[in-house]
């Protein structure tokens, strides 16, 4: 077989510049919609990012919060829903690493890469959707906070500012869990590790308990680590008080996970095996 | 070497493969593989699990890059022209590639936007193709309920949505029952006879012999062996004499009687205790000599029979071992699927070849 017979054939039209970025933009909408409508076809994917926080939530609020003295105004339930808020936001990314793992071991990632789609719709489509999920979640523990006697004191602004924050933190995470399900790429192994790391950042953190009543070399690693950072500008946005140095460290954690994840969940998309 | 019979003068092979490799690590999975399939034809890739057949696949549908050699798809190179290999190419793997929470109508139709077909056009595609696949009952249930045999239907069904030039499919039954497997083989074969290229690759010996006229054997990285059935059955030249030692101390005794009867070394399935040996042309004389020797030596058989030889004796033949066994001749269970699907298939890829 020579080389001449089988060297050049005519391309297909190869699309525009413009026509590809509308596919990123329209491909990734698919994507999302279809993750969104999966979800709401699981009840365990339901139950497991709606029930569990309101679990936590009571659990807290009527079982633990009684023994935990705090001060700021309106007392444990007012320190603990920005905490749950941002665990809220964290623990959803369990979903996206598993949802990608389950995709690649069943070759659903392999047809799609096969395709003539945009690259990055799984990966954006899959956020998008993650977002949506984690926003809906987060108003509904907002709902079940105010039903348990949390309000926000701060006006709201900031309330939705708090919001945004979980939210956009939440993101940082489901990147994190992108890559490592991607990576992992085996749906078990990849909830157990989630659960390795991410136990020690919300729970060794201000979420639940003032730090002050850590023992010292506890509070060293709780008042240095981005989660911490996150739930005391939340708290400041939802209760009022000083947000500044917190929110500009919160950015900074936030904007390093991002340079450093995105890249890696992207490579690890494009190298999926 | 090329490995097939070229197209038509003038017309480019639909798909172009030299001196492909790749490997893992230390583990060369691909060493060295040259292809050429005409367009409109189909080509059986037929090797044990861990042959290397996946990770072909993998490369020639862009979900891999090789390590050197080259490939065109439909003239385009996998590597620099990848984006037009995907408008060209369907590919069903070894799992159902579908989402389960989704009805099949929904599965297709998603499908079908992801190629940019509209609206209207991605929903008149999708009935057709339910239509074609016999899924129309089941179309608006969620494909979690389908059978495995409804389920492979569907992402067959879903490789196939951007009417693909070259289709691939990864052992497209494996797993699947006996009855599935054939559905699978009457929809393989109607639409190769709609004109489209298909590369196939499989482990079940009669499934290459089925529906491919072209074979390729290739194991542990290399092609072994091309042609069509009946060349690669020629090879090992005539006739094949099988019989069963119920009694498994008995096979070496077995072997010793008959060993001047074959043309070959005969070939002992430890497992099920069957025997057989090449016999060439030499048909009933051969038989009647085996019936004797075998009395003498006093070892009891059961259903000694002449057979025409099996793609399953080629592979004896040229590989020194059956088509399910692995390189340390392990005996592998044929037809038990693989564990966990594509990656099974994958990891016994990195340690077997």
């Amino acid at each position: 077989m020579s080389a001449a017979v089988a060297a050049s054939a005519p391309a297909p039209a190869a699309p525009s510049m413009f026509t590809q970025a509308r596919w990123a933009v329209s491909d990734s909408l698919l994507i999302a919609k279809r993750n969104l409508l999966v979800w709401t076809r699981v009840p365990a994917f339901l139950v497991f990012t709606v029930i569990q926080p309101v679990m936590f939530v009571l659990l807290f609020r009527y079982v633990f919060g009684g023994a935990i003295r705090v001060k700021v105004p309106g007392g444990y339930v007012s320190f603990l829903m920005p905490g749950i808020i941002g665990q809220t936001a964290a623990f959803a990314s369990f979903a996206t690493a598993i949802a990608l793992a389950q995709e690649l071991k069943k070759g659903v990632i392999d047809r799609l890469r096969s395709m003539p789609m945009a690259r990055s719709a799984v990966l954006t489509g899959r956020l998008g959707a993650d977002t949506v999920r984690m926003l809906v979640t987060i108003l509904i523990i907002v709902a079940v906070g105010y039903a348990v006697g949390f309000r926000f004191l701060n006006g709201f602004g900031p309330a939705v500012a708090m919001v945004v924050l979980a939210t956009v933190f939440g993101l940082a995470i489901c990147c994190i869990a992108a890559f490592t399900g991607l990576a992992i790429g085996d749906e078990e192994s990849v909830q157990a590790f989630g659960l390795i790391w991410l136990f020690p950042f919300t729970f060794v953190s201000s979420a639940f308990v003032p730090i002050q009543s850590m023992p010292g070399w506890l509070q060293a690693f709780a008042n240095h680590q981005p989660v911490t950072y996150v739930i005391d500008t939340m708290r400041g946005l939802a209760l009022g008080g000083p947000v500044a140095a917190n929110l500009w460290k919160s950015i900074a954690w936030l904007a390093g996970i991002f340079i450093v994840f995105v890249p890696l969940a992207v490579r690890a998309y494009r190298r999926a095996s | 070497m090329s490995q097939t019979s070229s197209g038509p003068a003038g017309s480019r092979p639909a798909i172009l493969v030299e001196g492909l490799t790749k490997s893992f690590g230390d583990v060369r999975a691909l060493r060295g593989i040259d292809l050429s399939v005409p367009q409109g034809t189909v080509l059986g890739v037929l090797g044990p699990n861990g042959a290397g057949k996946t990770t072909a696949v993998r490369i020639l549908t862009t979900l891999l890059l090789p390590d050197a050699g080259r490939a065109l798809v439909d003239g385009h190179d996998v590597v620099r022209e990848a984006a037009a290999v995907r408008r060209s190419i369907g590919l069903a793997g070894q799992s159902a590639a579908i989402q389960e929470e989704l009805t099949g109508r929904e599965n297709l139709e998603l499908i079908g936007r992801l190629y940019h077909l509209s609206k209207a056009y991605a929903r008149s595609r999708a009935a057709e193709l339910l239509e074609q696949f016999d899924l129309v009952d089941a179309a608006d249930r969620p494909a979690r309920g389908f059978s495995g045999g409804m389920q492979r239907r569907l992402d067959l069904a879903a490789s196939l949505v951007g009417q693909p030039t070259v289709l691939f499919l990864d052992e497209p039954t494996t797993g699947l029952d006996p009855r599935s497997r054939l559905g699978m083989w009457d929809i393989i074969r109607s639409l190769v006879t709609g004109g489209t290229t298909l590369l196939l690759t499989t482990q079940y010996l009669d499934e290459a012999d089925e529906l491919a006229r072209e074979i390729v054997v290739i194991d542990h990285g290399l092609v072994i062996a091309a042609g069509t059935a009946e060349q690669l059955k020629d090879r090992i030249g005539g006739d094949v004499l099988e019989f069963t030692v119920p009694d498994r101390t008995r096979c070496s005794d077995a072997v010793t009687a008959i060993s001047k009867i074959g043309q070959s070394e005969p070939h002992v399935d430890g497992e099920t205790g069957v025997i057989s040996v090449g016999v060439g042309s030499r048909g009933s004389d051969a038989l009647i000599e085996a019936v004797r020797t075998l009395d003498n030596a006093a070892v009891e058989t059961r259903g000694l029979a002449l057979r025409r030889p099996s793609l399953d004796d080629v592979f004896l033949a040229l590989t020194g071992h059956a088509a399910e066994e692995d390189g340390q001749g392990n005996r592998r269970r044929r037809g038990r699927g693989k564990a966990g699907g594509r990656r099974g298939g994958r990891d016994a890829a990195k340690v077997t070849s």
